[in-house]
């Protein structure tokens, strides 16, 4: 499993646990608005239970199944715009520009 | 009508009456020329924020920065007095760039005993000083103490460290920074560690750029598909009233309301806000830093949400309501072009939940700054036509107003030092000619 005890039914988003900003964004343009669609459908309503998890410790004392679940609710944040908002992968009237993240953090 | 009280004067810009109220032309920000006066005038001229002091945390620690408005490139480094200095990024040989990576154009950053330049291995010691030459007994006459790495002024304000280009300058970093620096003094800038820095290079005028973050009269229409549809209506009947506005010498500030952290009204953001109790104004449970300095919500207002306070030529800071801090810095690289750098600063996450809720004010603020950026270079295309040259400012974009007239006075000074230089040569000449 990579993902905490309790969190199996995401399993199979698993390849959404991306541990940069760069990786989840360059995932979300590169999925259709189907692919965006069904991760955040089963991956929303976990999201309080997820936070309950995440709650109990500093990110850098995560385990590295709940860094995995971290990174995937990164994702879901990643994703939110384009499912709750836009019904596209890139915010509109942006056209051919771009913001590249340089530093984040590490965890 | 006002929802917010305006000065006695009726605006905002007649309160400030050197800034006129007549249209402007944009002509400062499509003429190769012009810029390269810039470059001299600003660039070489005034305190340039190069970074922050958390960049170097130990003795040796050092970055570079690409200043190519200002036609150089600078080692800002921690010397083993625990001071902050900066140097010009030159081997004193032949010119060599000192410090970079794989790519000359590229900065770069870490930790050593001392600099080595890649091409002769000529060695300088963290306090500039040459200390050791290849093949010394080849030279003639050297003198190792008389080719020590060019040194440039650095000072340091709240952990924000400054360089000035200028050898002849005069005015220390405090003075130049002024009234809204030293009431912003005692904000907990080194506190909050957590960084997220966006990178972004940009096809118009640097000018324009901050013109777009200097006023708010754009955010109920341009970012409209960013709201669910019926508060993006309500947004755009409201339109946008800052709370208020002030002009200290070269700088300026705009204090805004934001009553999106929490919002008033739940309807009015996202479902994942609502989960995670975030948003573009940040984590909406504030961690507790104290009390504000008095620079911060001048009008005192309840629903204050952001001040951004524009440090002339380039820097802006803007202090957020939810206790986190956000800089701009605008980088040109030529008339048409330059580099945007955003970054945000957040109190440490004490848990995952707080990380998250910090990952979603900064991928918030992306995708408004994705929309910003590309609208620039509409402007930029559509100035460079000169079509128009009379564009009409209204009064929440004050701080527009105050950045093109202050940056054609530094430009225009440094005409006149130019033509009294030139007067000088020419009187030098005649008198030269005189036959004896």
């Amino acid at each position: 499993m990579s993902l905490p005890d309790g969190f199996a039914d995401l399993e199979p988003f698993a390849e959404w646990s991306l541990p940069t900003e760069r990786e989840r964004y360059a995932k979300r343009l590169a999925s259709s608005m189907d692919e965006l669609q069904a991760f955040y459908d089963a991956a929303f309503p976990r999201l309080p239970d997820a936070v309950a998890y995440l709650e109990q410790s500093r990110p850098e004392d995560l385990p590295e199944d709940g860094k995995r679940l971290l990174w995937l609710c990164c994702s879901l944040v990643n994703v939110s715009f384009p499912v709750e908002v836009w019904r596209q992968a890139r915010v509109p009237d942006s056209g051919a520009a771009s913001l590249d993240m340089v530093i984040e953090p590490v965890i | 009508m006002s929802h917010f009280p305006k000065p006695a004067e009726g605006s905002w810009t007649a309160h400030f009456p050197h800034l006129g109220t007549a249209p402007v032309s944009y002509a400062d920000s499509i003429s190769p020329e012009h810029y390269e006066l810039e470059r001299t005038a600003i660039f070489g001229r005034t305190w340039l924020n190069v970074g922050r002091t958390e960049q170097l945390p130990r003795t040796g620690s050092y970055f570079t920065k690409q200043l190519d408005a200002a036609r150089t490139s600078v080692i800002v480094v921690r010397g083993s007095d625990g001071q902050v200095q900066a140097f010009h990024n030159i081997c004193r040989h032949r010119g060599n760039k000192l410090v970079w990576q794989d790519f000359p154009g590229e900065e770069t950053s870490g930790t050593c005993r001392q600099f080595t330049c890649k091409y002769h291995g000529w060695r300088y010691a963290l306090d500039g000083s040459l200390t050791f030459v290849q093949q010394e007994d080849e030279f003639f006459d050297l003198e190792r103490e008389d080719f020590g790495l060019v040194p440039v002024q650095t000072d340091v304000w709240e952990g924000f460290v400054f360089v000035n280009l200028d050898p002849s300058n005069e005015t220390s970093l405090a003075d130049y920074l002024g009234r809204f620096a030293k009431e912003l003094s005692g904000y907990p800038f080194g506190a909050m560690t957590q960084v997220y820095k966006y990178r972004s290079e940009v096809g118009s005028n640097w000018k324009l750029f901050i013109d777009a973050f200097a006023e708010f009269y754009h955010a109920p229409i341009l970012h409209a598909k960013q709201s669910v549809s019926e508060e993006s209506r309500k947004l755009a009947g409201v339109g946008f009233e800052a709370l208020a506005y002030d002009i200290d010498g070269l700088h300026g500030m705009v204090s805004s309301w934001g009553g999106m952290s929490p919002p008033k009204d739940l309807n009015m953001v996202k479902p994942i806000e609502r989960v995670l109790r975030s948003g573009l104004f940040g984590p909406w449970d504030r961690p507790d830093i104290g009390e504000l300095p008095p620079a911060v919500n001048p009008a005192r207002h309840a629903a204050w949400g952001v001040d951004s306070f524009v440090f002339f030529p380039n820097f802006m800071l803007l202090v957020w309501a939810p206790n986190w801090y956000l800089t701009y810095h605008y980088w040109p690289t030529s008339y048409r072009s330059h580099v945007f750098e955003g970054t945000l600063y957040f109190v440490p996450p004490k848990n995952g939940l707080e990380r998250l809720q910090q990952e979603l004010a900064a991928v918030t603020f992306k995708e408004y700054a994705l929309q910003d950026g590309n609208t620039l270079e509409a402007t930029q295309t559509m100035l460079e036509s000169r079509a128009v040259d009379r564009f009409p400012l209204n009064d929440q974009e004050i701080l527009l107003r105050h950045l093109h007239v202050t940056a054609g006075q530094m430009v225009a000074d440094e005409q006149r030092r130019r033509g009294a230089r030139d007067s000088d040569v020419r009187e030098g000449v005649s008198a030269s000619d005189v036959p004896a």
